[in-house]
């Protein structure tokens, strides 16, 4: 049984510094410095409106779509920074993937749900396409249920499945990283544990940030919690010492359910 | 503990207090116990050691009803932090408590037959061993109940003393064995009376590291100071 | 721990006051019944209107009906004639009108809703949209006579197809914008979270997924032009001989029917029933049929 490894050793995949966000003339972010390290979970809990959502949207540039909406500060991966307004904005989006709280299945095939994505950034044939699709399936525990049913609408699945394909449909263009929104507030409680159980093998290849309004899940999946409030940053640490013995008082009193 | 706000869900609240109260009624119960017991040694008094033996069933019972809440806590409230530590030491502290409920009334049974003996030689030693465990004691159910880490501290570093009592008294009644047989029945229960002692005295301080762990979320840094050398005592007669 | 029970007592406002609430109920029930028969009543007022100019096409307008009316162009009165002319050239005008307008509106549909959502110009895009879509056609054909009819000397089939086009086009900005804002934002952004281009994004997802509600707005858009006479006036004026070409005036099914109800001669009169009645029942079946496509792509 493998114990989920300390955030300090190892590398990190993204490191965010002094970062701000402004939504109009509303600072969002304040400040915020955190390292996630490579190949492990990073969970994010917060009251709502503390900006844990918008940190995540920060880190594939989704702010971009709408005007008003901007970034000060650094988010650095391999030597580039994110923020900057020059990245190639389509190939970052490749390198870091993002699984949002209501499943979204495109109106096509399952097949085609999986391989819209590659195509954007590669040139498969035929065969290497279906082999994408058949390990992107599997890896998001859903090929054993759709594999004699590929061409059918994604429509017609479940919600916990529809969600399975979304996170499928992220890692087919294998990226680096997958940031996850509240993955499975929107699911039933054993959808949400196979959810789960999928974050937990994933990370062996893909680091993971994920940000849920749910403590216990934050509890059960992440490696590492960092606790927001207001903006701010207010405490991270492995999520043992989080939920065990927090340092701050704020974070203590978050996760004991005082928060008033 | 509670200088924080109150839980968003009053119940929890309640459930946490009553979780207290029932602690603090097993110290209080427990402390007396030992006192009784002390009172059935140095005064003879074998009323006051019937009510030691009877008294333990109260301990015991309590002890089941402490284990009892405290896995219901855990199911139902998904304690964390503070919470997670207090709930979870309240399961070990009233292990130990029960532990030394035990200690108590074996030593009250024990001084049932010692007021058949005459005992000519001085019991100062174990006078002084059974003030030292009941203020230690005391000190460290006022702790539980403050969340007051220096008295566990103090009480922690204090076992030295009780286990250098011990050790003294040991050899001493080892003496008088060797004095006079007559002697041999009695002291060897008075043997296992500071032995008792000596126990109460470690789950006392086995209570002060648990309860230093529940306040600061830390472990005691240092080893605990271990004074008992009678494992290794050997005492030769005079000739 | 123990549950809180809700007394009546704990309830503000509360009484044991039966009768009051029986009343109350009674007087509920009544204004419920009312609205239901009011709705009903109107419901059958419209149904009973709808009806009888059915039944009055089909009961004029069948009579006319013979094979005659599908081979032969117009002709003089008393000459037996039918409406070939006029329905091909329906045809022609409405399906280029049709072609013309849609790409046109769909672009600026799209626009309004993905680019300028919020912005001064999409504001005064939309406005002047809305304001084309209940301008009254009339004015339309005039704005196209003065534009492709006065300066090239004569009426064409072709400025009867812009005219056309012209009203379709507002029709199909706001089913396209209407359609895809409807669309959820985070399909959207699931898609750019890819790595897709907005274009890519628009193109792939968003027609595919707001496809009915846009194939509606153009079928909306056809059955309006279908029945257009004012435009088509003053540019295709209309011809009673048979003529495919547009550059020339061209007849339809509208015009035709203007010219012939108006006119003193029976056969005439009744050709213009039986135009009526295939205009009708032409529009009918192209909703019917887009209803069985649009369920069968599903």
């Amino acid at each position: 049984m493998q114990v989920r490894s300390s955030s300090v050793i190892a590398e990190p995949r993204i490191a965010i510094g002094d970062l701000d966000f402004y939504y109009g003339e509303h600072k969002a972010l304040k400040q915020i410095n955190l390292n996630l390290p490579d190949k492990q979970v990073t969970g994010m809990i917060g009251p709502s409106g503390c900006g844990k959502s918008t940190l995540l949207r920060v880190l594939n540039r989704m702010y971009d779509l709408y005007p008003g909406q901007r970034a000060v500060g650094k988010a650095m991966m391999d030597g580039i920074n994110i923020i900057d307004p020059d990245v190639d904005l389509n190939s970052l989006r490749a390198r870091i993937g993002m699984v949002f709280q209501k499943p979204t299945p495109f109106p096509m095939s399952i097949y085609d749900n999986i391989a819209f994505g590659v195509k954007l950034h590669e040139k498969l044939s035929k065969a290497a396409m279906d082999e994408r699709v058949e390990w992107s399936l599997t890896r998001a525990a859903l090929w054993g249920e759709v594999k004699d049913r590929l061409n059918s609408p994604a429509m017609g699945m479940s919600g916990g499945q529809q969600q399975r394909l979304c996170i499928a449909r992220t890692i087919a263009v294998r990226p680096e990283v997958i940031l996850l929104d509240e993955p499975t507030s929107a699911l039933d409680p054993i959808s949400t544990l196979k959810i789960e159980e999928l974050i937990d093998e994933l990370k062996h290849d893909f680091t993971i940030a994920i940000v849920t309004h749910n403590m216990q899940q934050a509890a059960r999946c992440a490696d590492q919690v960092a606790f927001f409030y207001l903006g701010e940053m207010v405490e991270v640490g492995p999520a043992e010492q989080i939920f065990t013995a927090p340092k701050e008082k704020r974070t203590q009193e978050y996760v004991t359910g005082r928060f008033g | 503990m509670s200088d924080s706000p109150e839980h968003l869900v009053k119940s929890y609240d309640t459930e946490l207090k009553k979780l207290r109260a029932m602690m603090a009624e097993m110290g209080g119960i427990v402390e007396n116990q030992v006192a009784l017991a002390s009172l059935a040694i140095l005064n003879r008094d074998t009323e006051a050691a019937t009510k030691t033996v009877e008294g333990d069933q109260r301990v015991d019972a309590l002890e089941r009803d402490i284990e009892q809440f405290v896995i219901r806590m855990l199911a139902l409230r998904q304690p964390m932090a503070a919470d997670l530590r207090f709930i979870i030491a309240s399961l070990k502290m009233t292990g130990d408590l029960e532990r030394i409920g035990d200690y108590a009334a074996n030593v009250a049974k024990r001084s049932i037959v010692l007021s058949q003996f005459a005992m000519p030689f001085p019991l100062t030693g174990l006078g002084q061993m059974l003030r030292l465990v009941q203020e230690q004691l005391k000190s460290i159910i006022d702790a539980v109940g403050a969340g007051d880490t220096d008295k566990a501290i103090a009480v922690w570093r204090s076992d030295q003393a009780v286990d250098d009592l011990y050790n003294t008294i040991f050899r001493e009644l080892i003496t008088y064995m060797m004095e006079d047989p007559r002697n041999i029945t009695p002291c060897t229960h008075l043997l296992f009376i500071a032995k008792n002692l000596e126990r109460i005295g470690d789950h006392t301080t086995n209570i002060a590291e648990t309860v230093y762990y529940a306040v600061r979320g830390e472990v005691l840094p240092d080893v605990r100071p271990k004074g008992d050398t009678s494992a290794y005592a050997v005492v030769h007669p005079k000739e | 721990m123990s549950t809180t029970t809700m007394t009546s007592s704990s309830v503000p406002g509360a009484s044991k006051d039966i009768p009051a609430s029986v009343r109350l109920g009674r007087r509920r029930h009544r204004v419920n019944t009312l609205v239901k028969t009011l709705c009903i009543v109107a419901t059958a007022l419209g149904l009973v209107f709808l009806a009888s100019i059915l039944f009055t096409l089909v009961f004029r307008g069948v009579g006319g009906l013979s094979l005659a009316v599908f081979t032969k162009s117009t002709l003089p009165p008393g000459s037996n004639g039918g409406l070939l002319n006029a329905i091909v050239g329906s045809l022609i005008q409405t399906v280029l009108g049709t072609a013309i307008g849609t790409p046109i509106g769909l672009m600026v549909g799209t626009y309004l809703s993905e680019y300028a959502a919020g912005s001064k110009l999409g504001d005064a895009v939309r406005f002047v949209s809305d304001v084309l879509l209940s301008a009254p056609s009339i004015l339309i054909g005039l704005f196209v006579y003065a534009l492709l009819v006065s300066p090239f000397g004569g009426f064409s089939g072709i400025a009867g197809c812009v005219a056309l086009a012209v009203i379709v086009i507002p029709i199909v900005v706001r089913t396209t914008e209407d359609m895809l804002r409807l669309l959820p934002v985070a399909l959207r952004e699931a898609t750019v979270a890819l790595g897709a281009p907005k274009w890519r994004m628009i193109v792939s997802i968003c027609y595919p997924a707001a496809k009915d509600g846009i194939v509606t707005g153009i079928l909306l858009a056809v059955a309006r032009i279908a029945g257009e006479t004012a435009p088509l006036l003053f540019t295709s004026l209309g011809n009673l001989n048979w003529s495919l070409s547009l550059g020339k005036p061209m007849a339809s099914l509208p015009v035709t029917i203007y010219q012939y109800a108006g006119s003193a001669f029976e056969d005439w009169v009744q050709l213009a029933w039986v135009g009526a009645l295939l205009i009708t029942f032409g529009v009918l079946a192209i909703n019917i049929v887009a209803r069985f496509v649009l369920r069968g792509g599903k």
